[in-house]
């Protein structure tokens, strides 16, 4: 009878110490930050074991239905088929939290003397409607287009946001990621490639324009969260809202406060503008 | 141990050809590696199932991308039938049996608000009409809007998703063909080298090294391909575009050679001592003898060795995936090209569950898992025409 109780006991401390797991899944993009946050947040909770891993926002929405995670990362807005798709699983929307800002930057070869462009000209590069730098006020050159695989969040914005729902060229070199796509731009003088500020490392950053009237805008993180620099996107965590509760919400209260939204900058995102914060 | 039955004693069925009984340990063991090769069987027949399930719905046109769609409103929920509903939100019969009429509401809201998503140059465009699922979108070039002319477009993100197939399949033929025409000729020319004409100190250095070849894992190709070699074979060549199917047929050419050479060096071994002794004692040269005597009689070997090679060329996808994967219609060797493998291997993830894209993709592995068997099914019957032929047979 005493080891029935030994063993009750111990179940009971396990269900208690499973209580206080998290799992994070998703977004390619926000897996750095996720795991920074996860990081940083169980240093201080001892008690909470938040396991992250990536695999892009689609998986986490396909997880989140089959509820094998808790919260989806997703670097785009979930589409009405994912909603579809939660309804069916667990018959109600899931919620959605903005945490943290992302500016896209648009890459040159370091060695290109281009250093503006206007939104349309980015449109008309990336959608091949113009094949040479000149048009642009660039060199004599033909331009190499550099582009995210389709699974990427990053595509998918760029191509709404930036190319108006357009398609990519067809000859647009789809890179697996953008460490990838830099890499690429640095070794090609005629390339032009996208992705968040933070990877352009040994690239040049354009600076863009909204229109022609309007001035030359670089991403920093003020013209990123003031709205000024005109490519930028929300990133966005998912759940099932009878979870978001206890330890997932004290949590995901955590990564909008001052606190959390701090750590975004030390891995090349931006923080939330203070009236989207938790506190 | 159990004694052995007198000859007269009838035999046991599995000891037939033994002429004594199997013993019962030696008969489970046997029944058990039987089970196991028959599982293995059962995984491929398996695979092909789950496969050939996820995509089915595409071959009967059940898929429907069409942007613009009817739309009930939610209002409305009653007047229709419960089979009109499920059909209406792509529901099972089980999910609608479970489902509350609260939830129903929001899917529908839902799918109204997925209609009031779409950006308003969309709504007029003829191109949200159609469902591009269709096989005619899939095969054929069509004039989209805003393009000048027909052309086969595989972009299936988007408001529009294009989804055809054939630049997928021109682009996986290109790289493949350019792999196999450069490990070929290479893989081979060092098996004859290796099992012919070098000298034995030599050839105990040279197989094992490409031998090795093989233990390279494909990511670091694909990564010395994408840094390196696209840079070199640039600046030799001279072509315009840095990443295209070139480079990346020749990096999977490092993949291949290792698969061809064992296989063919095998076969040139293999070939009797006897018609290289004949051929020499009749005073023809060392080359005259492995180029117009053991070439040929190895043929067969060397012909599977190229078949092989080009299933494990079809099949690979990191270095291709990392070297170049833009969908272009070409069939110029230094334009990029984006192989099926790649596709499949790059999008799976963020294609939505259930969704068009995923079916099609399932769609593509089906359609490579039946050209590979094809491929290899020629291959194993050219093999026992060219075998026949050269024993004498018919």
């Amino acid at each position: 009878m005493k080891k029935l109780f030994t063993l009750l006991a111990a179940i009971a401390i396990t269900a208690n110490m499973q209580a206080g797991n998290i799992t994070v899944k998703g977004s390619d993009t926000l897996v750095i930050l996720a795991q920074k946050w996860a990081e940083v947040y169980m240093g201080e909770h001892k008690d909470v074991k938040i396991q992250v891993t990536g695999g892009g926002t689609g998986t986490g929405f396909a997880a989140l239905q089959n509820q094998t995670t808790d919260l989806c990362d997703a670097s785009r807005k979930a589409k009405p088929a994912e909603i579809a798709n939660c309804l069916k699983a667990f018959g109600k929307r899931p919620t959605e939290y903005k945490v943290a800002l992302d500016g896209l930057s648009v890459y040159v070869n370091p060695e290109n003397s281009l250093k503006e462009l206007t939104l349309d000209q980015v449109k008309d590069i990336f959608t091949g409607k113009v094949k040479n730098w000149k048009d642009v006020g660039g060199p004599d050159a033909p331009i190499t287009v550099y582009s995210r695989e389709n699974s990427s969040g990053t595509y998918e914005f760029f191509k709404e946001h930036v190319l108006k729902g357009s398609d990519f060229a067809a000859s647009a070199q789809t890179m697996p990621g953008t460490a990838a796509i830099v890499q690429a731009v640095v070794k090609d003088k005629g390339a032009i490639g996208y992705g968040g500020a933070a990877y352009g490392g040994g690239s040049k950053l354009l600076a863009i324009k909204k229109d022609e009237a309007s001035p030359a805008i670089t991403p920093t993180e003020e013209t990123v969260v003031n709205g000024t620099y005109p490519i930028w996107r929300h990133l966005f965590v998912y759940l099932d809202p009878a979870k978001d509760k206890g330890e997932t919400a004290a949590y995901l209260n955590w990564i909008r406060s001052d606190e959390g939204q701090k750590y975004t900058k030390e891995v090349g995102y931006y923080p939330l503008p203070k009236n989207l914060r938790s506190n | 141990m159990e004694p052995l039955k007198k000859n007269n004693a009838p035999l046991g069925w599995m000891g037939i050809h033994r002429g004594h009984q199997a013993r019962p340990v030696e008969w489970l063991a046997e029944k058990l590696i039987f089970l196991v090769s028959l599982s293995a069987i059962a995984m491929v027949l398996l695979i092909f199932l789950f496969v050939a399930r996820e995509a089915l719905p595409v071959f009967f046109g059940e898929t429907n991308t069409a942007l613009v769609q009817q739309i009930i409103p939610t209002a409305e929920l009653d007047k229709h039938s419960d089979a009109e509903i499920q059909r209406y939100l792509e529901l099972t019969p089980e999910q609608f049996k479970n489902m509350d009429k609260e939830t129903l509401k929001t899917l529908m809201d839902v799918k109204i608000e997925a209609l009031n998503d779409v950006p308003e140059n969309f709504r007029n465009d003829p191109d949200a009409h159609v469902n591009t699922t269709d096989w005619k979108y899939l095969l054929k070039a069509h004039q989209w809007n805003g393009y000048d002319q027909p052309e086969y477009i595989w972009q299936p993100v988007g408001q529009i998703k294009k989804f055809n197939i054939i630049p997928l399949f021109v682009g996986t033929l290109k790289v493949t063909l350019i792999g196999l025409g450069f490990a070929v000729p290479l893989a081979v020319g060092a098996a004859i080298y290796v099992s012919q004409l070098a000298r034995p100190r030599i050839r105990e250095t040279v197989k094992p090294m490409i031998e090795m070849l093989s233990g390279i894992p494909s990511v670091v190709v694909g990564v010395f391909a994408l840094i390196v070699m696209a840079s070199v074979l640039q600046k030799i060549f001279g072509y315009q575009t840095r990443l295209n199917a070139f480079v990346a047929g020749i990096a999977l050419g490092f993949a291949v050679i290792p698969v061809i050479f064992s296989i063919a060096e095998d076969a040139l071994t293999s070939v009797p001592r006897a018609y290289t002794q004949a051929a020499l004692a009749l005073g023809a040269s060392r080359w005259q003898t492995s180029w117009q005597i053991v070439l040929p009689a190895a043929l067969p070997g060397v012909f599977a060795a190229a078949v092989l090679g080009f299933g494990r060329a079809i099949g690979e996808t990191m270095i291709v995936l990392m070297v170049c994967s833009a969908s272009v219609m070409s069939w110029n060797v230094f334009d990029s090209a984006r192989s099926i493998t790649t596709t499949i291997a790059a999008e799976m993830a963020e294609a939505v569950n259930g969704g068009p894209h995923y079916r099609i993709l399932f769609m593509l592995g089906a359609l490579l898992f039946a050209a590979t068997f094809v491929s290899n099914m020629i291959g194993d019957f050219v093999i026992h025409r060219f075998k026949n032929k050269l024993e004498g047979k018919r």
